[in-house]
């Protein structure tokens, strides 16, 4: 970076990743706040914000806290020091919980009441009948799986766990002194949270009531839970009468029920004052790789150390007994400054349950389902469409399968010597590892990197790897120091005229169900070039040295970092010589110095740089002399913002690349990652058009402002363009034309055509 | 018909694997290459052995290099070790430990083994080949530990040297010292022209040189790396220059970073950049030929030829006979006499061949000794035979395997003195890949040889070319040589009978000569 400009490379041209990942994190907020999403749309956005914000904390923060424990007083890109960044990123946190808080107390509660779902915030409102239930309902599900707990001198204070819900009583000895003791008891994770109440059966309803639970996300449930019905719909049908509003459904939540009850978990005490709290412990742990002897042993080691974890975080009700609070604050050792205090339930992710109940699908965005790949839409099998050309997939508008289908007709043909694959987040019945384990079972060549440091999945991919082993794969357990993020699948196959190499690269993990929710991209070749390459990388996984030379792919954290550097450097050469000169870059994140200060200088010299950058960017845009000629664009929808995408005027000759690698240090420097050219022209096309749309996206699209706030795009006299949904309309379009010219419907085409024999 | 071929390269700091596809159609494609960085050279050169610890690592690795061939379903390989096995003192022990925990079967191959390896990979790309030897070529080889140069006359290879010249070698010494780049630099050309100036007085002459071909780790690294986008694999003297002059100014960490290599790499650029700079300077040579070659590609070509998957158009017997003709010439023999030995040598080989069983190879070997029957009286007139097994035994002969060197060399020997029947032995172990004929009984072959190059001696004993036109016939147990000479062939005719003796004994035949009666 020696001959860049200093202003370049200046603090205060940059913005610290922290508080540009809030920003993020509001730009989500944003979307549960918009009127003109479907509300249960909205419900999800609010439970993102929150499970985001949960991660955020145990990682970041706790990572911060980690520094000025340490005393590492080193500046961030931002110039900012540890304790300066929690103080900025403190307050920006509270002022977001604030309007997570406004918009469900104010936007989403009534929203919801008034499209007939109540929901019932403190158990004092219930009527006489819904208490009669929920007591019922306490008495036979929660109260045999609670463990109340009490402190006094003979017994410590109790281990809380991280994450988990629970609640704090201040009670008092019956027939003591009037001491106040501290009491809890944790809100148990296993019965659901949301528990609905019977209705009144003479208004419609069918007397239903029960537990709601819910999968993760849109896979979502209502299910009858653990007390469907059998003895709440007698007293609530009866009791009934007195129900005044007009809503069909109501629902309370479980640590209400709880707090209700309370007194009877503590019988010999009388309880003064009882509040939910929650607590956030430092989970990110460095693994000493090093000294690790077998690295499988370390994580599992750590994960069992994870809870015990230092409190970064206590959120606790607003109106909360201040010496309650005193207690808490004491025993889990917190400063002020990490207290919460939450107007509304705690840990608002059981929106997520929410938006699984059933019978609200006129409040959600329909479901859409990915349409088939044009290419694929023929009886040939997968290895004669890609000898025919490359094939691009574009997740989640195409549907994933080929990608499965690859590996599935791999270990089925007899034709296949090795199978090689990285898998980093699987999915839990993914048949992928079925099919790499039948592959080793039919005498197959299996080597399969399994990431074990994906956060927070170890427990995961532990499992897969041990099947994998024990079907007889080669299992490489990561790489020491590095993180194994890149997304290949390499097929060797014999055929008549020698070794054929077929190769996937995605910019998205192997994980069938994720694959519907995250956009992403991928390229099926049989290109001998890319073959070598892919053969190259992982002989590299396996501990062999580097090939001479690369020829299409780039890899971290060796070669990409300076690639990427001097194609933004192609095009600034390209300005100064008064060419055209032009970067479209899309990407989950950009915080890495080296490039942005490079871009700051290629905008300087003239070169229009569009980005489309989902999360945190630490690049100022806009700003004269410095980003006059960046534009950074943002989008937030239904599906996550996955693929990276990268296009290079190069004078009148663009090269695209994609790869799974974002422009951050951790990408660049200390990951294994890829990144592949698309060359094929027709593919090419395609995938400079998903940049355009990106970019001219004024539905779901937030601008960076100059002052570094994001704002959306005013769409007066606009077309509007929503990618997401163009895409979606493209994909069904293309799969329709497509299986048109395929019909062989003897009605379309008036002509007979004999079979082939069949093989 | 496509073949899945494994070469498995055993080398001083390196292992490593290449998977090949070979068939008669295609030629030679390279499917896969894996490479394993472990310094065995560091242990032998230090401690003449081979530690237990790299033995270990060795193991696994090729345990590792197995798996993969077997993912190959490769139908047949060939692993070859060099230098550091070579002169490890425990070699016996550590092939075998390797035989018994991987299965492979790897043989030591000698220095003139391996280049003719190296040479054989040159040569399979053929068009680039056949195009820059039809000027004055050199081979140029710098590797870690030394280089070799091998010279072509016209389109032969006719020389070879090895020189103590290595990248590593250097490295080593330009470290030990805190030196200014001036000095630094005027240090290492010093010591590269100290060998290189000896070179070029012994065996370059007025050798007209226009090419380099310039093969070995070093320059691959070096030239891969530098400025991708203008990457070749010929470059003129202008940018070798322009590379060491650039590289010159670097300082290391600029050099890591230029060409993306660790430290260790990066300190070996500039005396590599240094000793091509002053080879071509020296040579003349105006053009740098770099055909990438690995070790492996090299084994690959040589198993292809030798199951006749591929010909090469380029004939390896011709540069070892011209070679051995140069030598010859270098030793001051009589050529003429020479050239009558070889040619009587080799009809006597071939009218013969129904007796002596012996093939296309031991025709060579005779061709050779025949060629340096008298080499050894540049040194002295008395012991010329002993001095030409010396000077033979210590002549790199690039495409002779050690073996037919020792053959050719007993043969020299021994055509004068008496042969010692329980004596004469070969002491290095045939390959099992060899060519010759019977690999268990060398001494036979010796013997056998010995008596046709006797005779061809004989038949020029006046060294006056008298039986150039003679032919040769068996009748019943004679051999007879019939000559159209009219002179006087007393001189031939007596020695011929003295050698008959030997020639009877082995063969169970006389030579006869006859002089053709002027009707």
């Amino acid at each position: 970076m020696t001959e860049l400009d200093k202003n370049y490379t200046d603090p205060k041209n940059y913005v610290n990743r922290e508080l540009s990942w809030l920003e993020f994190d509001y730009r989500i907020l944003n979307e549960a706040r918009d009127k003109s999403i479907p509300l249960f749309e909205r419900l999800k956005f609010l439970s993102i914000t929150a499970s985001n914000l949960d991660e955020f904390f145990m990682v970041r923060v706790a990572s911060l806290k980690d520094m000025v424990h340490a005393r590492y007083k080193k500046p961030d890109i931002a110039g900012l020091r540890p304790e300066e960044q929690l103080e900025l990123i403190g307050e920006k946190t509270h002022d977001l919980v604030n309007l997570q808080y406004s918009t469900y107390n104010r936007s989403l509660v009534p929203a919801l009441k008034q499209q007939g779902l109540e929901i019932i915030c403190e158990h004092e409102e219930l009527t006489e009948a819904q208490a009669a239930y929920v007591d019922h309902y306490f008495r036979e599900n929660v109260y045999p799986v609670l463990t109340p707990m009490a402190v006094d001198s003979s017994r410590p204070f109790p281990l809380i766990r991280n994450k988990s819900l629970n609640i704090a009583a201040l009670v008092q000895k019956k027939d003591g002194d009037g001491e106040l003791e501290f009491a809890m008891v944790q809100v148990p994770a296993v019965l659901p949270r949301i528990v609905e109440l019977p209705v009144d059966e003479e208004r419609g309803g069918a007397g239903k009531a029960g537990a709601v639970s819910g999968g993760a996300g849109k896979a979502g449930a209502v299910s009858g839970g653990a007390g469907k019905g059998e003895a709440a719909s007698g007293d609530a049908g009866k009791g009934g009468a007195a129900i005044e509003s007009e809503c069909a459904r109501k629902v309370i939540l479980l640590e209400e029920i709880i707090e209700r009850n309370i007194h009877t978990l503590f019988l010999n005490y009388n309880i003064v004052s009882a509040h939910p709290f929650r607590i956030m412990r430092n989970a990110d742990f460095t693994l000493d790789e090093e000294e690790a002897v077998d690295l499988l042993e370390e994580i599992q080691k750590q994960l069992k150390k994870r809870q015990w974890g230092e409190v970064i975080r206590l959120e606790v009700e607003e109106k909360v007994d201040r010496r309650l609070l005193k207690i808490l604050k004491k025993e889990l050792e917190v400063g002020n400054e990490d207290i919460y205090e939450i107007s509304g339930p705690l840990d608002l992710t059981f929106l997520m349950k929410m938006y699984g109940m059933k019978e609200f699908d006129e409040l959600k965005t329909p479901s859409y389902t990915p349409q088939p790949v044009p290419a694929l839409m023929n009886d040939d099998d997968i290895f004669t469409n890609i000898r025919r050309g490359d094939i691009f997939l574009h997740h989640p508008y195409q549907t994933f399968d080929p990608v499965v289908n690859l590996v599935q007709k791999a270990a089925r043909d007899p034709n296949v010597l090795a199978i090689k694959q990285t898998l980093y987040r699987v999915s839990g019945h993914s048949p992928i590892v079925a099919a790499l384990a039948e592959a080793a079972e039919n005498g197959k060549q299996v080597s399969v990197l399994v990431e074990l440091k994906a956060r927070f999945d170890e427990e995961n991919n532990i499992n897969w790897a041990k099947k994998l082993e024990k079907a007889g794969c080669h299992v490489i357990y990561g790489l020491v120091g590095l993180k194994t993020h890149c997304k290949i699948t390499l097929v060797v196959r014999r055929e008549e005229d020698g070794i054929r190499r077929y190769v996937h690269l995605g910019t998205g993990n192997y994980n069938d169900s994720t694959a519907r929710l995250y956009t992403d991209c991928g390229l099926m070749t049989c290109h001998p070039l890319i073959g070598e390459d892919a053969t190259a990388v992982f002989n590299m996984l396996s501990g062999y040295s580097e090939p001479p030379t690369w020829n299409k792919l780039a890899l971290a954290p060796l070669w990409l970092r300076s690639k990427c550097i001097k194609m933004i450097r192609r095009e600034t050469r390209r300005a100064r010589e008064g060419r055209p000169a032009h970067i479209m870059a899309k990407m989950n994140s950009l915080c890495d110095k080296e490039v942005i200060a490079n871009l700051y200088e290629a905008s300087c010299a003239g070169v229009k740089i569009e980005l489309v950058i989902r999360g945190i960017c630490c690049l100022k845009a806009g700003v004269p002399g410095l980003s006059e000629n960046i534009t950074v664009h943002s989008i937030v929808g239904n599906f996550l913002e996955h693929a990276r995408i990268f296009y290079f005027e190069n004078d009148g000759s663009p090269e695209v690349y994609m790869g799974s690698a974002d422009w951050m240090p951790r990408n660049l420097d200390k990951r294994v990652e890829i990144m592949f050219p698309v060359e094929d022209p027709e593919l090419k096309k395609q995938v400079i058009h998903i940049l355009e749309v990106q970019l001219a996206d004024n539905v779901k699209a937030h601008v960076l402002q100059p002052d570094g706030t994001y704002e959306k795009i005013d769409k007066r006299g606009k077309v509007l363009v929503a990618a997401q949904e163009q895409f979606c309309a493209e994909a069904i379009a293309a799969a329709q034309k497509q299986s048109e010219k395929e019909s062989t419907d003897v009605h379309d085409t008036r002509v007979f055509v004999p079979a082939e024999p069949q093989e | 018909m496509v073949r899945t071929f494994a070469a498995i390269d055993v080398g001083s700091f390196e292992l490593e694997l290449g998977i090949y596809e070979i068939s008669d159609k295609t030629g030679i494609r390279s499917i896969d290459h894996v490479k394993h960085v472990i310094a065995l050279g560091r242990d032998t050169y230090n401690g003449g052995k081979i530690g237990y610890h790299l033995v270990e690592e060795m193991c696994e690795v090729l345990a590792d290099f197995v798996c993969i061939m077997k993912e190959y379903q490769v139908e047949d390989y060939r692993a070859y070790a060099t230098s550091a096995m070579r002169e490890a003192k425990n070699s016996q022990i550590v092939l075998d430990q390797i035989k018994v925990r991987t299965g492979l079967e790897v043989r030591v191959i000698s220095n003139s083994e391996q280049r003719f390896i190296s040479y054989k990979a040159i040569a399979a790309k053929d068009a680039e080949f056949q195009k820059t030897i039809q000027k004055g070529t050199a081979i140029v080889d710098v590797g870690f530990g030394s280089m070799q140069v091998s010279l072509f006359d016209r389109d032969a290879l006719v020389s070879t040297q090895n020189l103590p010249l290595g990248v590593l070698r250097l490295r080593e010494i330009l470290a030990h010292e805190h030196l200014t780049k001036e000095v630094e630099q005027l240090l290492l050309t010093e010591m590269v022209d100290n060998e290189l100036v000896t070179f070029r007085k012994m065996y370059l002459k007025d050798r007209d040189i226009k090419n380099l071909i310039a093969i070995g780790e070093p320059i691959l690294i070096l030239y891969s790396r530098f400025d991708e986008e203008k990457r070749k694999d010929r470059v003129s003297i202008a940018e070798v220059n322009a590379v060491y002059d650039s590289l010159s100014r670097m300082t290391m960490d600029q050099i890591e970073e230029t060409f993306d290599v660790n430290g260790e790499y990066a300190a070996m650029m500039l005396p590599t950049a240094s000793i091509y700079k002053r080879m071509m300077e020296m040579t003349g040579a105006e053009n740098m030929w770099l055909p990438g070659i690995m070790m492996t590609d090299g084994i690959a070509a040589d198993y292809a030829e030798a199951k006749k998957l591929l010909k090469f158009n380029h004939s390896f017997s011709n540069d070892i006979i011209v070679t051995s003709r140069n030598m010859a010439k270098r030793y001051k023999c009589h050529m003429p006499h020479i050239q009558a030995v070889e040619q009587a040598a080799l009809q006597v080989f071939d009218c013969l061949k129904k007796y002596h069983g012996m093939k296309e190879r031991e025709r060579l070997l005779l061709q050779i000794a025949a060629d340096l029957h008298s080499c050894g009286k540049f040194v002295t007139m008395r012991d010329a035979t002993e001095c030409a097994y010396n000077l033979i035994m210590s002549t790199e002969i690039i495409g002779l395997s050690h073996v037919e060197r020792e053959i050719v060399a007993n043969v020299v020997r021994y055509h004068v003195q008496p042969f010692r029947y329980n004596q004469v032995q070969v002491l290095a172990k045939p390959s099992v890949y060899t060519r010759l004929v019977n690999p268990e009984n060398l001494t036979l072959t010796i013997a056998k040889l010995i008596a046709i190059l006797r005779l061809a001696n004989s038949m020029d004993r006046s060294h006056k070319g008298k039986l150039a036109d003679c032919r040769l016939v068996i009748r019943g147990s004679e051999l007879v040589i019939t000559t159209g000479y009219t002179g006087d062939v007393t001189v031939e005719a007596m020695s011929i009978a003295e050698k008959g003796d030997f020639f009877e004994e082995i063969f169970g035949i006389r030579p006869v000569l006859k002089q053709k009666k002027r009707v």
